[in-house]
């Protein structure tokens, strides 16, 4: 079936909305479905959140392709980069998937379906040898399961090339968070622990950084193999794995800020039982305007945690099409408009 | 930081910032650790005493300090000041020497070295021919001779350090007058000592190591005359009149030679082995002093006899019939005398012998009858016994101390009353602003309370817990007593005796209310004592409770050490602080943590499995909570307890050491056999660090959990009116926080006065705060409606604090090692917080309140936390709004005893150990600031007159 109708391209207001209109246009209520467009590239994206919403809106010239799949006979397989350039047509799968008498594939739910244990983070701001990974300790019972050691790495200087002492994964515990992501392994050189560098500072002092910030941790590594980097698509020139990183510290201060937003959200659940009572959780102090005046920490608050999330290493595991790249883009001007938005005064 | 920066760099703040903080180390307390060398100045009046690590440090009248440290930090061998020059030189270890001048400088002296030399002998000699070993500096002040291993004596310009080729002083020279049946070329090696003739500057005296004595005429360039020992030469000393000398030798013999014109080569007059017959230990330093009365002081170091006292650090003093060996714990650096340096005098009358042990400086009294000790001002023994805690008190009322001195100055009755003797220089410092207390607790149960208020750190009284307790030792035991005809005639001195028979009685914390006098003092073996100050002395029985923190926990099993035993029936107690509440905890796991509100009359303590309140008005034990996690097996076998047993081993086969230890052999000369075992060693050694090197170290990255060993550790208790139920009403409060991240919270009522003693006081938990991160909490506290830290109790009621505004509400804060966070009251909800260990890797080892006043306008203070990290670092830390202010590097990441010893006041000074023995003094505030400031003036000198300056105090060092 298709639908055409028109939006407002300046006003196209929340995905919740949307959902509901195409339900309503579709005269499908109480079905779930998945909803995909295609980009520039050809790509089949999904739509399921504001953001990728509202750059499916953004990228519309003027007209913009939208699938929509009952969920239970979707082909997850169908998303992703390239997608729509393969030799055969996905659309034709997508339309038709009777005709596509291969083997079932394995149904994989979309990724808002599992609970996050890890992903990969910022790959657009960072080089490409290295990589962020955030380790969710929150809500599993798994340990993280690493450990780190001192040693010493060849850095790129302006005086050439320089031996300095670095902090290297030596370890990873069979069954831990750290090892089952399939992210960090031994001899990864551990370059930055949420966002604050670790060069200068001591074993013991990166080790209480990473204990402090167990509940959720960022770990920006330099993997020791670099041969599974990232590819970056189209706009990259593919030349990873080669590249030498000149300027680390360059690429710290502006994403710094994006680091600590996490962290707020996620640790701080103290809990207090009063009068031998049930355990409940420490709400938040309202601001009051005495304290406001005295203002002294602006912390972005409330990342969204969809944005720059990647599924774990289960979803990896069975794409095993090597080429394809798994990270959706976090478009640039979309990030920055968030990260307005999401800064909120706190105390 | 950055988050911090970001908004709040406002310039006011920032200006404002330099006039509150300023990080200063201001003065070292205590006595210098691994003291290797000692000088004394007679002109100056001043003692100089240099360390191992390179220190120097000088000392006169109390408040007179100074110090320095040579680049090399190498050893510090020999000090030996110019005559009558506010000069010194230092021989290090390196065989360098170091000129130090004292300048004035801004009104005030300066210790400042000034030249540096090596004495190089001609190419291709061996390094021996100019390895210093006597230093001779000559009353002209213009040269300095040196005595070398090769037996040649250099002789170099003062202050330049050139050397004056043409008057050195060979062996051959000396050798050429000498009949050749008698010497040898061998004869002259290695100068063992050098000594100026008290009358006649162009004469010195030369002492060679294996006997040869010559005195060498300066003027002729010629020996004028030949003394034959037939013993191992260890020092020389002149007679006051320069008509006889006494020579001390290796096999514990000393003596006198006549010295005159008629006899080229004189026999000598006497000869005694002072400990014979059997054989002695050789006397390496001997002093002859006339009196006049007629009867000589001999004062010597050694001797003792060889089988049976071998062991012994001793000095003796012989005047006529009277003789003591005074016997040190530790072995002796060296020593000198002080006695009358007027050049006219006719006698030396000495007053004083002032000995610098390993471990301490003893002074005796040599005037007064039986020679008693001198109590020193300074360079107190802080580590007499181990030192196991510390606690500081500020401000301490007029009343309070008057009577601790008192107390203390009943147990000082053995000391001497003579004025300190080392009374060189000016102190110009300003009084100090208010009297401060620093409380030490040592591991022998002993409370050691100094005045810290200035730069003289002095011991005013000492307290005992022992007697409470029966212990293996018997307290009656005395090393002293000694018959009256035993031989020899050894006297224990000093106070410095490391040895604790029992480590349960070590002290672990101290709480002293200044207003009430109530002191509470918690040990080792779970023990707490509250103390009340009692100006008489008393007989009393002390109440005794035990407060089982385990209470109905099933099926543990204490392995640590057990309980203290106590001693039935009332115990006599001197005056001071006497105890008359005993609690103790079971199991009797190290108590970690203690609170005393002198006000309510109550007292809290901690330790690894829960925490107890007792009221010790009525002398009952309020409640108990057991904070253990169920899965802590370790916390309940008590493991602190088995490291503690390990130390024991260690010091007991330390004192098998020390038992056994035969006399050390002098090292000069050693057998080959013995380099090559050292040789081996060294390898052995080298070979165990490779090793270590090859497994490296890693650190596991975990998640705190609940299960951790050690959660219900009590790391802080505190007590508070404060709104704990709801916001109309406030009331007396008892908060405890753990290792495992959890805040209790216990709602006290205590019946008010009138009605005291008749109900008891009740107790109800009414909070439990756990932090999700888990970290131990080290600190809780209070903030009244102003954001001001409650006051201490009693502080009101004696008018020295605002009451706490109970208007507005009041916040809570809770420091954990990584974190501060700030939560309302009654309502607990999350402020605000400072991350720490997340973004710099750091961790709080202490944290205090203090009170920092601006240096600019006096009626401005604030209160800020002082922190300081397991890095070593200091920050300061705005109340309430959590913001850093200020951060200095302050104590080595690597000393971690040194920042397990930090303590800091109120008012932004801090102490932490530098050294067994010594405390290094720190000043945050711009305000606060105890330094030494003196002044020392050159004295009146008559040129021609020039001063009897052989203090002497080479070759001690370098023997012993």
């Amino acid at each position: 079936e298709f639908r055409r109708f028109s939006l407002e391209r300046s006003k196209p207001g929340k995905f919740e909305e949307f959902y509901g209109l195409l339900q309503h246009v579709h005269k499908i209520p109480n079905v779930d479905v998945l909803v995909g467009y295609t980009d520039i590239h050809g790509d089949l994206l999904p739509i399921n959140n504001d953001d990728n919403y509202h750059k499916a809106v953004s990228t519309a010239n003027p007209l913009l392709r939208i699938f929509i799949q009952r969920k239970e006979d979707a082909d997850y397989s169908a998303f992703g980069t390239d997608t729509m350039t393969r030799k055969k047509n996905v659309l034709s799968n997508v339309l038709r998937p009777d005709n596509h008498k291969k083997k079932p594939h394995i149904v994989i739910s979309m990724p808002q379906d599992f609970r996050p244990v890890s992903s990969i983070i910022d790959v657009d701001i960072l080089p490409e040898t290295h990589r962020r990974v955030r380790l969710y300790k929150y809500g599993t019972d798994k340990p993280l399961g690493f450990y780190i050691r001192d040693g010493s790495s060849v850095r790129v200087t302006p005086h050439g090339l320089e031996k300095v002492p670095g902090i290297f994964i030596s370890r990873l515990v069979p069954g831990g968070l750290a090892q089952s992501t399939g992210l960090l392994a031994v001899n990864d050189e551990v370059l930055e622990v949420n966002g604050i560098e670790v060069s200068g500072k001591s074993l013991d002092q990166v080790t209480d950084m990473m204990i402090a910030n167990s509940r959720n941790l960022i770990i920006t590594v330099r993997p020791a193999n670099q041969r599974n980097n990232v590819v970056r698509n189209s706009r990259t020139s593919g030349s990873s794995g080669q590249s030498t990183e000149s300027s680390l510290p360059s690429s710290t201060p502006n994403i710094l800020g994006n680091l600590l937003q996490g962290e707020e959200e996620s640790d701080e659940e103290d809990i207090i039982i009063e009068d031998s009572g049930e355990p409940q959780q420490i709400p938040k102090a309202a601001p009051t305007s005495e304290s406001v005046e005295s203002l002294s920490q602006i912390e972005l608050l409330h990342e969204s945690t969809q944005n720059g999330f990647l599924p774990s290493s289960e979803m990896n595991s069975n794409h095993s099409a090597g080429s394809v790249s798994m990270e959706y883009e976090a478009p640039e001007p979309e990030r920055k408009s968030l990260e307005e938005d999401g800064t909120i005064i706190t105390l | 930081m950055r988050r911090f920066l970001r908004p709040g760099h406002d310039p006011v703040r920032e200006r404002l910032k330099r006039d509150l903080f300023q990080f200063n180390k201001t003065v070292e307390h205590g006595f210098p650790h691994q003291p290797s060398a000692l000088g004394y100045s007679p002109f100056l009046r001043l003692m100089a005493i240099g360390t191992r690590s390179g220190a120097i440090k000088l000392y006169g009248a109390p408040g007179v300090e100074f110090m320095g440290l040579h680049e090399e930090n190498n050893t510090v061998m020999q000090i030996h000041f110019i005559p009558d020059q506010c000069q010194l030189v230092t021989l290090l270890d390196d065989n360098s020497l170091h000129l130090w001048s004292l300048k004035q400088h801004g009104g005030a002296s300066e210790l400042l070295e000034e030249h540096r030399f090596t004495l190089k002998g001609p190419p291709g000699s061996p390094p021996s021919a100019t390895q210093v070993t006597a230093v001779l500096p000559h009353s002209s002040r213009e040269v300095l001779y040196l005595g070398t291993e090769s037996g040649n004596i250099f002789v170099v310009e003062l202050p330049s350090f050139r050397v004056l080729e043409d008057r050195t002083i060979t062996p051959e020279a000396v050798l050429q007058r000498i009949p050749e049946d008698n010497c040898n070329r061998r004869s002259c090696e290695l100068v063992e000592a050098l000594r100026e003739h008290p009358k006649n500057p162009d004469q010195i005296l030369i002492g060679y190591s294996r006997g040869l004595i010559v005195l060498w005429d300066l003027q002729n360039n010629k020996a004028t005359h030949h003394f034959l020992g037939s013993q191992q030469l260890e020092n020389l000393y002149w007679q006051r009149d320069g008509s006889k000398f006494i020579s001390c030798h290796y096999d514990g013999s000393y003596t006198q030679w006549p010295v005159s014109n008629d006899n080229r080569q004189p026999e000598p007059l006497e000869n005694t082995v002072p400990y014979g017959p059997f054989p002695c230990k050789a006397i390496s330093k001997i002093y002859w002093q006339t009196t006049k009365n007629g009867l000589p002081y001999i004062i010597f170091q050694g001797g003792m006899p060889r089988a049976s006292y071998g062991d012994r650090h001793s000095i003796s003093v012989i005047h006529g019939s009277q003789q003591t060996a005074f016997d040190f714990t530790s072995r002796v650096i060296d020593f000198f005398i002080i006695f009358s340096s007027d050049p006219a005098a006719e006698f030396d009358d000495p007053s004083a012998l002032v000995v610098l042990a390993e471990e301490e400086l003893v002074v005796i009294d040599l005037k007064s009858a039986g020679w008693p000790a001198v109590h020193p001002p300074y360079l107190a023994s802080l580590h007499c016994s181990a030192i196991t805690c510390s606690h500081h008190v500020s401000n301490i009322p007029l009343k309070l101390w008057e009577r601790i001195i008192s107390a203390g100055s009943k147990q000082n009755i053995h000391y001497s009353s003579m004025p300190w003797p080392i009374d060189g220089g000016t102190n110009i410092a300003p009084d100090p602003p208010q009297r401060d207390l620093l409380l030490t607790g040592h591991e022998d149960g002993t409370v050691r309370f100094w005045d810290a208020s200035g730069v003289c750190l002095h011991l005013l009284y000492k307290l005992s817990t022992v007697r409470v307790f029966l212990t293996d030792a018997d307290p009656n035991d005395n090393m002293n007593t000694l018959g009256e005809d035993e031989w020899p005639p050894l006297r224990k001195v000093g106070t410095f005796d490391p040895y604790s028979d029992d480590p349960r009685l070590g002290i672990q914390k101290i709480y002293l209310c200044k207003y009430s006098g109530y002191l509470a003092v918690a040990g080792t073996a779970g023990q707490v004592l509250v103390m009340e100050l009692n100006d008489e002395d008393a007989e009393h029985v002390v109440d005794h409770a035990e407060a089982d923190l385990l209470q109905d926990q099933e099926g543990y099993r204490w392995k640590g050490h057990e309980k203290l035993k106590t001693r039935d029936g009332p115990v006599r107690f001197e005056a001071g602080f006497q105890p008359f509440v005993l609690v103790q905890c079971q199991p009797p796991a190290v108590v970690t943590s203690l609170a005393l509100h002198s006000e309510w009359k109550l007292v809290a303590f901690g330790t690894s499995h829960g925490f107890g309140l007792f009221d010790h008005q009525q002398k009952r034990l309020v409640f108990v909570k057991c904070t253990l996690h169920p899965s802590d097996q370790l916390a309940l076998e008590g493991p602190l307890s088995r490291v503690k047993s390990l130390k024991k081993s260690l010091r007991q086969s330390f004192r098998r050491i020390r038992r056994s230890r035969v006399s050390s052999r002098k090292r000069r000369g050693g057998s080959g056999n013995a380099s090559e075992v050292q040789e081996v060693n060294a390898k052995f050694d080298q070979d165990a660090l490779q090793e270590m090197e090859l497994a490296p170290v890693q650190r596991k990255i975990e998640a705190r959990s609940a299960e951790d060993s050690f959660t219900g550790f009590v790391r802080t208790l505190y007590f508070a009116d404060t709104f704990l139920r709801d916001s109309s009403r406030h009331c007396p409060s008892l908060w405890a926080g753990t290792n495992g991240g959890t805040v209790y919270a216990f709602c006290l009522r205590v019946p008010p006065a009138e009605r005291r003693m008749d109900e008891p006081v009740r107790a109800e938990q009414a909070k439990e705060i756990q932090l999700m991160h888990r970290a131990p909490v080290v600190g809780i506290l209070v903030l009244d409606g102003r954001s001001t830290p409650l006051p201490e109790p009693l502080e009101v009621a004696h008018d020295l604090s605002k009451s706490p505004d109970m208007q507005g509400s009041h916040q809570l804060l809770v420091v954990s090692e990584e974190q501060f966070k700030v939560f309302t009251l009654p309502k607990v909800s999350s402020k605000l917080k400072l991350k720490l260990t997340a973004l710099e890797g750091c961790r709080v080892r202490k944290v205090t309140v203090a009170n920092f006043g601006s240096c600019k306008t006096d009626d401005y203070s604030e209160n800020d936390l002082a922190v300081l990290t397991n890095l070593g670092d200091i920050q300061i830390i705005s109340l309430p709004f959590l913001k850093l202010q200020i951060r200095y590097p302050c104590i080595r990441k690597e000393d971690v005893s040194g920042i397990a010893s930090c303590v800091f006041t109120k008012y932004g000074q801090g102490f932490y150990l530098i050294s067994p023995s010594e405390f290094e003094r720190f000043s945050l505030s711009t305000k606060w600031l105890v330094e030494p400031r003196c002044i020392v003036d050159m004295p009146e000198v008559t040129s021609n007159n020039h001063v009897h300056n052989n203090s002497g105090t080479e070759n001690a060092a370098r023997k012993s």
